[in-house]
């Protein structure tokens, strides 16, 4: 079981352990120090796919907006895809034996908020080191137009 | 009948059984939990389910109660909607009953779910085509309907509304139990199924189901509290109306079989059910038609224990043995029939196709089954210690 | 049949993609259309217009399972346990006729129905149906109640009986959810044929054509107006978008 199912018993005991501990101490526990997150550097690109403050502040309603668009619309090719976001952010990652995967870069935030996301019991976190098949999925005009090109070279297309 | 006015009162002066009892139920809800961790925690390849039978014990006793639910509003029905005072005094206790057999069922149902931490999203999204969310309105408006009319009977300010509030829960029962039997008599695709009569069905065996319910609840509590609740003419009646809803289950049970085997294409469903499908036709007629309808009518008609607590408990454990049998048959054993993909042909896959489906419940499942009986019993002991729920015990008997 | 330049075209542009440039799947047949002809740009939404279908051809499906294999490996659900709790998107169905012994078989997989039964029970609008006519199963709300299972008459739905691991990148997968054929929308999508189809084609059968029913110009809207196909549970009326002919 992943971390947000996990998450789910987690809450139902915790809830009860905080109940407890509201009647004995009368006064919930307070956190103790965490450090500030560092989110790993992005592996590739320049720039992200929005300035970081609207990322850093909006990037779960972008997903869940690309998200309802692709699976329910069909809508593939906007920016704010899960796939590119591991494409970009994805580090290595010592729980993964040095593969590279987003989670470090997910997760330095979101345990410091206390954020649990499920994303990845479905979605690979696992960057796609196949690039020519990734690339090629996302972007089929260009690939059509190089398949064109390349038929004519060969006079297949005359 | 001894007194019919506000003689009710909470559960105070009940000895250490009655803790003993709750501690019991705490307990199994517990292993219950417990079960339901362990089925989420590995996935539901820990369990008997698999793709074929996908639907398994936990749904047979979570629609086991959640028929229950809708027949143990038929004491206080009784007595709002026809008027009959005899059942007056039971009314409240029926109507906290319903509500925590309601949440017994539901509860099992939930915690089956692949996804239980995904419960917000079931209250946040709906097919309004779907008559499975319609389902979770009709639950929803039933605990509020029923939450009202105990309401209503239990402060004497909104007494004037108990008849209102009385019909009103009377006529939502019957669509929540219509309803309950259309989430299996919708599915055309199923032989087994693809019946109305599924309906009327499990409108008459909730009516068995929450009388049983109703009886036991009652017969603990004489015992926890050593008096006595029921009085000889409120026997009776329960004996009679347990009879005549038995049969009406019988009944409807012979007419769906029947107009079933009137088809020939539907031949092949039925005699699985009925005679050669592995555990059940043995389900069938020992569980559901022997034990389970004619043993307990037996029980009820005998001149000497009809008429006794004894007799009716005894019937009232028979019956929820039946019912529980019933729901198995009709749920799992309707999932078992292979789907008729290629009528006239012989179909083999590496999938369902052709197969009979074969389920092994695991441990987990059942108890969390169980468990969801549990949860009633306590939700319910719980509420009679905090509200009146109870009527005084009868005068001049014992 | 028609479609074979099509999937020609499409073998050449995989081996391209993949960098394996053979000498196979050359030979193609001067002023071709590109499947692309039809494309949808990216960025745009599933055409109402369009009815994704498939048509099979019994006749030419003899016991191979290049399509079950292909829709394997595409979408990684390979199961390793062996029993009903393992998904299974597709499978090769072996039919006998009663009366006359005659053997046949056949892929079975979701028929993506007109009207879907599926997505009439589901309680909160998981299963759904996309603008071109692909059921899918949109596995971020589904809770995994089952109830589309108990109502497909095809059998063509899986739960995900147990924890996932090394899913493919196009294809998430995750314990507690249901899912199904998904007529290979990510393909589709990207103007590409569904897995099963170019496996059978490249296997020499061709016994599987995809294409757009509403378009009487497609090929597949043309072979059907010649032949009488044969849908399955047709007495149900569901309208299912995969047919057989030669049944
Ligand atoms: C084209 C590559 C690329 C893609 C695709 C991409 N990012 Fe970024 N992202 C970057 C770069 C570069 C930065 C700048 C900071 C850095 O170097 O780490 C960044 C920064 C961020 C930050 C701020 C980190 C901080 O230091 O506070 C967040 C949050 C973020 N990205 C989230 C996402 C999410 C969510 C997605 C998927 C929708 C995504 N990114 C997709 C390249 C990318
Ligand atoms: C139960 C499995 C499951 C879970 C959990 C899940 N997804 Fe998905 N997701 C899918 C499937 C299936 C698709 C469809 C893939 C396709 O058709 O390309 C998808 C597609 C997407 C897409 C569009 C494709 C892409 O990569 O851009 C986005 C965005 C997305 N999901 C975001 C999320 C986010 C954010 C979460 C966590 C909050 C999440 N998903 C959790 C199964 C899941
Ligand atoms: C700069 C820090 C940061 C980074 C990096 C980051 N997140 Fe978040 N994320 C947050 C915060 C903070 C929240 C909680 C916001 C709230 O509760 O309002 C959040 C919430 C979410 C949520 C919504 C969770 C919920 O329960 O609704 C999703 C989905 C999500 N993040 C996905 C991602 C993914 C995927 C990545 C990695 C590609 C990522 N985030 C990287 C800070 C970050």
């Amino acid at each position: 079981m992943t971390q947000g199912r996990h998450h789910f018993w987690k809450t139902m005991a915790a809830g009860l352990l905080i109940l407890a501990g509201f009647v004995l101490a009368g006064a919930p526990a307070v956190a103790g120090d965490v450090p500030v997150p560092h989110p790993a550097k992005a592996a590739k690109g320049e720039k992200c796919v929005a300035p970081i403050p609207e990322m850093r502040r909006n990037h779960m309603n972008l997903l869940k907006h690309q998200r309802d668009d692709t699976l329910r619309k069909g809508i593939r090719g906007n920016p704010f895809s899960l796939k590119g976001c591991v494409d970009c952010h994805a580090v290595p990652d010592k729980a993964a034996g040095g593969a590279r995967t987003v989670r470090p870069f997910c997760q330095t935030c979101h345990s410091y908020a206390a954020v649990k996301i499920d994303c990845f019991s479905c979605h690979t976190g696992k960057a796609d080191e196949d690039k020519t098949a990734l690339k090629a999925m996302d972007n089929p005009h260009k690939v059509t137009a190089r398949l064109q090109d390349y038929l004519k070279q060969r006079s297949v297309v005359k | 009948m001894a007194r019919l006015t506000d003689n009710y009162h909470k559960l105070t002066d009940h000895g250490p059984f009655f803790y003993a009892l709750l501690f019991g139920h705490a307990i199994v809800i517990l292993l219950g939990l417990a079960s339901a961790y362990y089925m989420e925690h590995n996935g539901h390849y820990v369990t008997g389910m698999n793709n074929q039978i996908v639907w398994g014990m936990p749904h047979v006793f979570a629609v086991f109660l959640i028929v229950a639910a809708s027949g143990a509003l038929n004491v206080a029905s009784i007595s709002s909607v026809f008027n009959r005072l005899a059942y007056k005094r039971f009314a409240r206790l029926s109507g906290i009953l319903a509500i925590s057999l309601l949440a017994g069922g539901l509860a099992v149902l939930v915690l089956d779910l692949g996804r239980p931490d995904r419960l917000i999203i079931a209250m946040t999204h709906y097919n309004f085509k779907s008559i499975f969310a319609w389902n979770i309105y009709l639950y929803t408006g039933f605990f509020v309907i029923v939450g009202i009319y105990l309401w209503t009977m239990m402060e004497k300010r909104m007494n004037r509304f108990t008849t209102i509030a009385g019909y009103s829960a009377f006529v939502w029962r019957l669509i929540l139990t219509t309803g309950t039997g259309s989430i299996f008599g919708f599915l055309v695709a199923r032989e087994a199924y693809d019946t109305a009569l599924l309906a009327p069905l499990f409108i008459a065996s909730s009516f068995v189901y929450g009388l049983a319910f109703t009886v036991l609840v009652l017969i603990t509590m004489c015992w926890t509290l050593g008096i006595q609740l029921m009085d000889k003419e409120f026997v009776t009646k329960i004996r009679g109306l347990l009879i005549i809803f038995t049969v009406t289950v019988l009944y409807f049970t012979a007419v769906q079989h029947i107009t079933n085997l009137y088809a020939t294409q539907h031949h092949g469903v039925e005699g699985f059910l009925l005679l050669y499908g592995g555990s059940f036709p043995t389900v069938f007629w020992l569980g559901q038609v022997a034990i389970g309808s004619v043993l307990p009518m037996l029980v009820l008609a005998h001149p000497k224990i009809g008429p006794t607590r004894q007799g009716l408990s005894t019937a009232s454990v028979l019956l929820l043995i039946g019912g529980l049998s019933q729901m198995y048959v009709v749920i799992v054993g309707g999932q078992s029939y292979p789907l008729d993909i290629f009528p006239g042909m012989e179909a083999t896959s590496s999938w369902i196709d052709g197969k009979f489906g074969s389920y092994i419940p695991s441990v987990p499942e059942v108890v969390l089954g169980v468990s969801g009986i549990s949860l009633t019993m306590f939700l319910t002991g719980m509420a009679l210690k905090v509200l009146p729920f109870l009527p005084n015990p009868v005068a001049g008997e014992e | 049949m028609s479609n074979i330049r099509d999937n020609d075209i499409d073998k050449a542009r995989r081996q391209f993609m993949t960098g394996a440039v053979a000498t196979a799947g050359m030979t193609i047949a001067p002023g071709f259309m590109l499947y692309t002809a039809e494309a949808r740009p990216a960025g745009t939404a599933a055409d109402p217009k369009v009815r994704w279908g498939l048509l099979i051809d019994i006749s030419k499906c003899d016991d191979c399972t290049v399509c079950v294999d292909a829709c394997k490996k595409e979408n990684g659900w390979q199961g390793h346990r062996g029993d009903l709790t393992d998904a299974q998107w597709i499978r090769k169905v072996d039919l006998k006729d009663k009366n006359t012994g005659v053997k046949s078989s056949l892929p079975v997989m979701c028929m993506h129905c007109e009207y879907p039964p599926c997505v009439d029970v589901c309680p909160v609008g998981a299963s759904m149906k996309r603008a071109d006519g692909i059921v899918l199963v949109d596995k971020h709300i589904c809770i995994g109640c089952r109830y589309c299972m108990m109502a497909c008459p095809y059998g063509a739905r899986s739960f995900v009986h147990e924890e996932v691991h090394g899913q493919k990148t196009h294809l998430p997968r995750g314990q507690g959810t249901v899912e199904s054929c998904t007529m290979c929308a990510h393909r589709v999508d990207n103007d590409q044929i569904p897995a099963c189809v170019e496996a059978c084609n490249a296997s020499g059968r061709e016994a599987m054509m995809f294409g757009n029913l509403r378009d009487p110009n497609s090929d597949i809207s043309k072979r059907i107006a010649e032949i009488s196909t044969v849908k399955l549970r047709a007495d149900m009326g569901l309208d299912p978008h995969v047919q057989y002919v030669n049944f």
